[in-house]
């Protein structure tokens, strides 16, 4: 995959003009992440209504990578169950690590068709010390939600 | 002034034989010599036992030739003698010895320790962690605008409560090269203990501490052609008296009872257990590659690179330098900035051209929050880099630029 796939405008456009970027008022759940190694910082506020994330903010400074992937999942959960989220978290984990985009479980002639803008992403994997950067929102959503039940 | 014959340099480093490596990250780590290489390896297959302990003759020679480089490093450095020289793991470990073995003991509550604002974590961190044990204060010599240090308030901070002063050599961010003399007159005036982090400076200028005016110094094998796992603090005879030893164990000692024991003379008690005499042996043939070349040849050849580049980048729309524009009192080291593109955005387009550089905090956190920017990268240079590789860092961040929309 080239360069230019990987900073495809999807994650240019998500990094000059993140989602759901304004903090929530009062969030019921909160977290914040950071990636020593790089400084990448990313903090996830959660509103819920029960077990469904009906409102989300993502904020924090660091990498087109990490930055974008926060913007796009924001987009992914929001109105999402903790168990869809964890679906969709667990394809994203997937794709990050698999070999191709098939074994990823994406659609080749369907771009986007699974994981929405979140696949301009699986170019990330052929550079492995990036990987941190695209998971870092994900392990704060996950610090963000706690453990189930 | 001609440049280096780099393309002898460069056949004598293995890892050039990949043709499309641009590495432009010799701040954090040079890359080693054949003659290093070959030395330690032939070293630890013929030559190798441990040292001072030898009733053989394998570690009676293996002793010598450890000692030999001590004798070799007082020679680089223009030490009055070889008892000057204690092998440390690197510059780290040398700043913490010093912080431990001598702050720990003498300093005072209200005690001022200086340093200045563009320190490396390692010339930091130990005298903010001694400041808390002692109840020092730790104050900082600022940053001017033009990124050189402001000394107009040095009468201030260095007076009789000054107890040390710790200043780089060289700032591993801005390249910076501060007015090593009149700082170290200021605190030999007041009797602090005045030390230099010498690991930037050392592999890359002529350095002798006999008219340098520090009480120590301290700098790393690895940044410059050696090994990693060594590196040599040096220190005035009667400061080393001073200094307690903060490792204790074998080698170090003179005589051991049950309950009590005395030191092995000055460097042994410095050097507990046993040392990297591999290691050793690699800074001794580290420093023979390096006086070879020549550390002024070697100077002014970082210099004509970093003149060239500075030129190269002042042309590239959107970037911006974090340093001195010029190449008075400066080394090769270049910090730079593109518009919004996060430097490790830059750093991963600039490795698909081969060339490498470091992106990040460079280890000096709070001289970013003063610079304003979270991170930036860094070009440095050595004595085996070429114009070529500055034009490949040149036409690589074009292409950043270009995927990145901002020219």
């Amino acid at each position: 995959m080239a360069l230019e796939e990987l900073y495809r405008d999807v994650i240019l456009d998500h990094y000059r003009n993140p989602r759901h970027r304004q903090p929530l008022e009062a969030p019921d759940r909160r977290a914040e992440g950071v990636n020593p190694l790089c400084g990448d910082e990313v903090t996830v506020e959660l509103k819920m209504d029960g077990d469904r994330v009906v409102d989300v903010a993502v904020h924090g400074q660091g990498c087109s990578i990490s930055q974008s992937s926060g913007s796009m999942m924001s987009e992914a959960i929001k109105g999402k169950t903790r168990a869809e989220i964890e679906a969709i978290a667990a394809k994203f984990h997937s794709m990050m690590t698999a070999e191709d985009e098939t074994a990823a479980g994406l659609d080749p002639s369907r771009p986007g068709a699974v994981l929405g803008d979140l696949e301009a992403l699986q170019g990330v994997r052929r550079y492995p010390v990036r990987i941190k950067c695209a998971a870092l929102p994900w392990t704060t959503l996950e610090e963000a939600l706690g453990p189930a039940g | 002034m001609p440049l280096l014959d780099t393309t002898a340099i460069r056949a004598d480093f293995p890892v050039f034989e990949d043709r499309g490596l641009h590495f432009l990250d010799s701040a954090a780590s040079s890359q080693k010599p054949r003659q290093v290489i070959e030395a330690m390896a032939d070293f630890a297959a013929h030559g190798y036992a441990n040292v001072n302990r030898g009733a053989y003759r394998l570690s009676v020679s293996a002793t010598e030739r450890y000692e030999a480089v001590r004798d070799k490093v007082a020679a680089f450095l223009g030490a009055g003698s070889s008892d000057e020289i204690v092998f440390v793991r690197g510059a780290t470990t040398g700043i913490n010895l010093l912080a431990h073995g001598w702050g720990s003991l003498r300093l005072r509550p209200d005690d001022r320790i200086v340093v200045t604002e563009m320190e490396h974590h390692a010339n930091l961190v130990p005298w903010q962690m001694l400041a808390r044990r002692t109840g020092a204060r730790l104050e900082f010599i600022p940053l001017g605008e033009d990124h050189r240090l402001d000394l107009s308030g040095l009468d201030r901070l260095i007076d009789e409560d000054t107890k040390i002063v710790a200043v780089t050599g060289m700032s591993n961010v801005l390249g910076t090269i501060p007015p090593l003399d009149v700082i170290l007159a200021a605190a030999r005036e007041v009797g602090a203990f005045s030390i230099v982090d010498g690991a930037q400076l050392v592999p890359h200028q002529p350095v002798d501490v006999s008219t340098l005016g520090a009480d120590a110094l301290v700098f790393s094998a690895h940044k410059m052609c050696g090994p990693t796992g060594i590196g040599v603090l040096w220190a005035r005879p009667e400061r080393l008296e001073e200094l307690e030893p903060i490792e204790y164990g074998g080698d170090m000692i003179s005589t051991v009872t049950r309950y009590t024991a005395t030191w092995a003379p000055i460097p042994q008690r410095f050097e507990a257990g046993t040392p990297p005499i591999i290691e050793a042996i690699g800074l001794g043939a580290a420093i023979d590659y390096v006086e070879k070349i020549g550390r002024q040849a070697i100077a002014d050849h970082d210099t004509e690179l970093t003149r060239y580049a500075l030129d190269a980048l002042g042309d590239v729309p959107e970037l911006r330098i974090h340093g001195p524009v010029d190449t008075e009192s400066r080394g090769g080291v270049i910090s730079f900035t593109m518009a919004d593109i996060h430097p490790h955005d830059l750093a991963t387009i600039l490795d698909q051209h081969g060339v490498a550089v470091r992106a990040g905090h460079h280890c000096a956190k709070p001289l970013l929050e003063i610079l304003e920017v979270p991170a930036t990268a860094r070009a440095s240079f050595y004595l085996y880099n070429t114009t070529e590789d500055i034009d490949a860092l040149v036409e690589a961040l074009r292409d950043a630029g270009e995927i990145f929309g901002v020219i």
